[in-house]
C-alpha cells in the first residue's frame, strides 16, 4: 500500500525522523485557515500517489493565506498522471541550502534490503541513476543486522555526504530505518532531504510503501487506507474478500490461482486481436476453494461491471475438484437470480483437471442458456472474445 | 533420482494439527509421502490418526528429527507464526524446509532467508508456494498427485495453478520433479537453483520454466541458462496484459514503472535460446517437440 506524503511524514514524525508538520485540507477555504495558523510563507502540495507533482503544477508557494487559498483552489481537482487531486498539504516553506536523497527498500534480486543515498537530491532519482550513477550510493543491508549508527555512517561515507552534515544524516538514517522496520515498509524514501540555512537536516518530502501482509500486526495502519481513488468495483470486491483488479476491456475473467488468471488475461487478449480488439475487463482470482458463495460473489462483481459483454470462467481443478466448481457455478447463478441480479451475459466455462468430466456433466445438465462449455483454455478464450465482440 | 525430494525423504509437518495442515497431511500420505512426524508444542507426546496411520507429534522440530530422522519439513502455520517456525527448523538444521503459508510479511521472509544463508544447512522453498512433488516418490506440499505421473521433465514455476496446468497438459510424459517456488518478492529457492539441480539430475531430460511479472528473476535465470544449462529449456511467462503498479494476486507480481514486465522476461529468455510459448498449451506443445527430438 502506497501512502500519501502527509501520511508518510506522520510515520516519520512518529519514529523521530526530522520533518515538518502541516495541515491537510480538501477545500480552499480550509487552506486559508491553515496558512493563517502557520503564519509564514507556505507551500501548497497536491497529495497524489504519483511522482512528478511539481512539473505537473501540483506544488505552489504562497506568501499570504489568500494566496494559499487561490493556489489550493487551482490544485484541488487537478489531474496528475490520471490521479485526481482530492487533498492538499499546507506546510511551512523552508529555505533550502542543499538537497539530498535517502531511501531504504526491498532488494528482490539480492533477497535482502538496500540503502540508497545521494548528495544530488531533489530530482527524479531514476534520472540520477541513469545520468550519473556514481552519484547514487547503494549499500546492501543484512536483514539479520539492520542499520545501526555504524552502518548509517558507512552509507553516509559511501555517498560522500559533506562533513558538516554527515553525523546528522547518519542519525536520520537510523530513525528512517526504525520507520522501515517498525512499520513493515517495503520502501521509505526521502527526496529531498534538505539542509536549511541554519544547517539543520529535514525530510521535506516522503514516500512510504507498506506491506499489506504485515497489517495484522499494525492495527493502526488501517486508518491509513484511503479509498478515494479506488475504483468502485475494486472496493466492492475488497469488501467481499476477493482478489480483483479492474481493467479496461470487455471480457470478465474468473479463475483460480494468480498465475492462471494472469495467463487467462493474456490468452483472452491474444484471442481478442482477431475479434475487434476485445480485451480482459478484470483480474479475479477466486483462489483454490471456488465454493458457490465465492463464485457468486465473483460473478456478482463482474456482472456489475457495465463494460463486461461476456464472462470467461477458467478453472483448473487441482485441490478442488471440478464437480464442486460446477456446482458452485450453478448455485451461484441461482443465488444471484434469487437476489434479483440479472444473469444474462454469456458465460464461457472451461473446466480441466480433477473430475473435469463430472464437472462438465453438471454444467450440461443444468441447461442454462448462458453457459457454454469449451474444452481447452485457448479455444474458450477465442469463443469468449467472439461473444464479447458480437 | 529427482531433485530435493526422493522416495527416501522423511517428512515432518509443522502445523499438522491445524485444518489446512491436517487436510494436506492426508493428501500427502495418500500420494505416498513418508510422513514421520508432526510438530506442535501444545500436543507433544500425542499421536494423530491420519487415515489409519498414527503420526507422532513432537514439541520441537529438533526433537522430531532426532526421534524420526526427518529431513524435510512442510510448514502450514499461519503467517504470524511462520517466521518463528522456520527459524526453529533452521536451528534444527533440517536440510529442506517447504513454506506453504501465504501472506508472510516480507520482513519476516527476508529475516529467515538470511538466517538460513548464515546457517548454511537449510534450503527453504517458498513461502507462498504449493511445494514440490517428485511423482511416484514423494509429495511435500499441496500439489495434487493425481494430475500427472513420473517422467523425465523437470518443472519450476512461480505459480501454483500454472504448475498444475502444465503437469496436466504433459501428464502422458510425466515429471521427475515439479517445484512451485512461490510468487512472493523474496523466496528461498529460485528458478536458477532449480535449473542447476535439474541440470545435475540424471533423471531429468528437459526443463519447463514458468515465470510471471515482477522482479528480475526470469532475466537472471535467462543469463544463467545461457552460461550453465545444457539441457533444453522451454519457458512460459504470465502477465503481458497486467497494468503498471497493480499487484496481480501474488505479492511479488507487480510491474513497477518499466521494470518487471512480461515482455522483458520473454525477450531475455529467447535471447538465451529458450523457446517461450505464447499460452500454457503452446508451451506444452513446445515441450512435446523437445522430448520427441531427444
Amino acid at each position: 500500500m502506497d501512502l500519501y506524503e502527509y501520511q508518510a511524514k506522520e510515520l516519520f514524525a512518529a519514529h523521530d525522523v526530522p520533518t515538518q508538520s502541516g495541515e491537510v485540507v480538501t477545500v480552499a477555504a480550509d487552506a486559508l485557515a491553515a496558512a493563517q495558523r502557520i503564519g509564514k510563507t507556505v507551500v501548497v502540495k497536491a497529495q497524489v500517489k504519483v511522482g512528478g507533482r511539481g512539473k505537473a503544477g501540483g506544488v505552489k508557494l504562497a506568501e499570504t493565506p489568500e494566496e494559499a487559498a487561490e493556489k489550493a483552489e487551482a490544485i484541488l481537482g487537478l489531474d496528475i498522471k490520471g490521479h485526481t487531486v482530492g487533498k492538499v498539504l499546507i506546510t511551512e516553506a523552508s529555505d533550502i541550502e542543499e538537497e539530498y536523497y535517502v531511501s531504504f527498500l526491498l532488494d528482490r534480486a539480492n533477497r535482502c534490503f538496500l540503502a540508497m543515498a545521494s548528495v544530488e537530491g531533489g530530482v527524479e532519482i531514476e534520472e540520477v541513476a541513469v545520468n550519473n550513477p556514481t552519484a547514487l550510493a547503494k549499500v546492501l543491508i543484512d536483514p539479520l543486522n539492520g542499520v545501526d549508527k555504524a552502518k548509517a555512517e558507512e552509507i553516509v561515507a559511501t555517498a560522500n555526504f559533506p562533513a558538516d552534515v554527515a553525523d546528522q544524516v547518519a542519525d536520520v538514517l537510523v530513525t528512517l530505518w526504525d520507520t522501515f522496520v517498525g512499520e513493515d515498509a517495503t520502501l521509505v524514501e526521502v527526496n529531498p532531504l534538505v539542509k536549511d540555512p541554519s544547517g539543520k537536516i529535514l525530510a521535506l518530502d516522503g514516500k512510504v510503501t507498506l506491506d499489506e501482509n504485515a497489517m495484522f500486526r499494525h492495527p493502526d495502519q488501517a486508518a491509513l487506507v484511503d479509498n478515494a481513488e479506488t475504483d468502485a468495483l475494486e472496493l466492492k470486491a475488497t469488501e467481499l474478500g476477493l482478489n480483483y483488479v479492474k481493467l479496461d476491456g470487455e471480457v470478465g475473467i474468473i479463475g483460480n490461482g494468480a498465475g492462471l488468471v494472469m495467463s487467462t488475461l493474456d490468452v483472452v487478449a491474444y484471442a481478442g486481436e482477431e475479434f475487434g480488439g476485445v480485451k480482459p475487463a478484470n483480474f479475479l482470482d477466486i483462489g483454490g476453494g471456488a465454493s458457490a458463495e465465492v463464485m457468486a460473489n465473483g460473478l456478482d462483481v463482474i456482472l456489475g461491471d457495465p463494460d463486461v459483454k461476456a464472462v470467461f470462467v477458467n478453472v483448473f481443478g487441482g485441490i478442488t475438484s471440478c464437480d464442486a466448481v460446477a456446482n458452485g457455478i450453478v448455485q451461484a447463478i441461482e443465488l444471484l437470480t434469487s437476489q434479483g441480479v440479472a444473469v444474462t451475459k454469456p458465460l464461457v466455462c472451461r473446466l480441466d483437471g480433477n473430475n473435469a468430466d463430472e464437472g462438465r456433466r453438471i454444467l450440461d445438465e443444468a441447461e442454462h442458456d448462458i453457459i457454454e462449455l469449451v474444452d481447452t483454455m485457448d479455444d474458450a478464450a477465442r469463443r469468449v472474445a467472439e461473444l464479447a465482440n458480437a | 533420482m529427482a531433485i530435493y525430494l526422493t522416495q527416501d525423504s522423511k517428512v515432518l509437518v509443522q502445523g499438522m494439527t491445524g485444518s489446512e495442515g491436517m487436510k494436506h497431511t492426508q493428501r500427502m500420505l495418500a500420494s505416498g509421502t513418508n510422513i514421520v512426524a508432526g510438530v506442535n508444542p501444545r500436543k507433544a507426546g500425542e499421536s494423530v490418526d491420519v487415515d489409519g496411520k498414527q503420526i507422532p507429534v513432537f514439541g520441537s522440530v529438533a526433537e522430531a528429527m532426532t526421534e524420526t530422522g526427518a529431513d524435510v519439513s512442510v510448514v502450514f502455520v499461519p503467517p504470524a507464526f511462520t517466521k518463528a517456525a522456520v527459524v526453529e527448523a533452521i536451528d534444527a538444521e533440517i536440510p529442506l524446509c517447504v513454506v506453504i503459508t501465504e501472506g508472510v510479511p516480507v520482513h519476516d521472509t527476508a529475516y529467515f532467508f538470511a538466517y538460513s544463508q548464515q546457517s548454511g544447512k537449510t534450503r527453504i522453498i517458498g513461502p507462498n508456494c504449493p511445494g514440490l512433488i517428485s511423482p511416484g516418490k514423494s509429495n511435500a506440499g499441496i500439489i495434487p498427485a493425481t494430475i500427472s505421473k513420473a517422467g523425465r521433465i523437470g518443472l519450476v514455476s512461480k505459480s501454483g495453478t500454472l504448475t498444475y496446468q502444465m503437469m496436466y497438459e504433459l501428464r502422458d510424459l510425466g515429471f521427475s520433479t515439479a517445484v512451485g517456488i512461490g510468487g512472493d518478492p523474496i523466496i528461498g529457492t529460485t528458478h536458477i537453483d532449480c535449473l542447476q539441480a535439474f541440470e545435475d539430475d540424471p533423471e531429468t531430460d528437459a526443463i519447463v520454466m514458468i515465470g510471471e511479472i515482477g522482479g528480475d528473476a526470469e532475466e537472471r535465470a535467462a543469463a544463467y541458462i545461457a552460461e550453465n544449462i545444457t539441457k533444453p529449456v522451454v519457458g512460459y511467462v504470465a502477465g503481458f496484459t497486467a497494468p503498471e503498479g497493480k499487484t496481480m494476486g501474488h505479492a511479488g507480481a507487480i510491474v513497477s514503472g518499466s521494470a518487471g514486465t512480461a515482455a522483458a522476461k520473454q525477450e531475455a529468455l529467447e535471447a538465451a535460446g529458450v523457446k517461450v510459448g505464447k499460452t500454457p498449451s503452446a508451451t506444452a506443445r513446445l515441450m512435446r517437440d523437445v522430448i520427441e527430438g531427444l
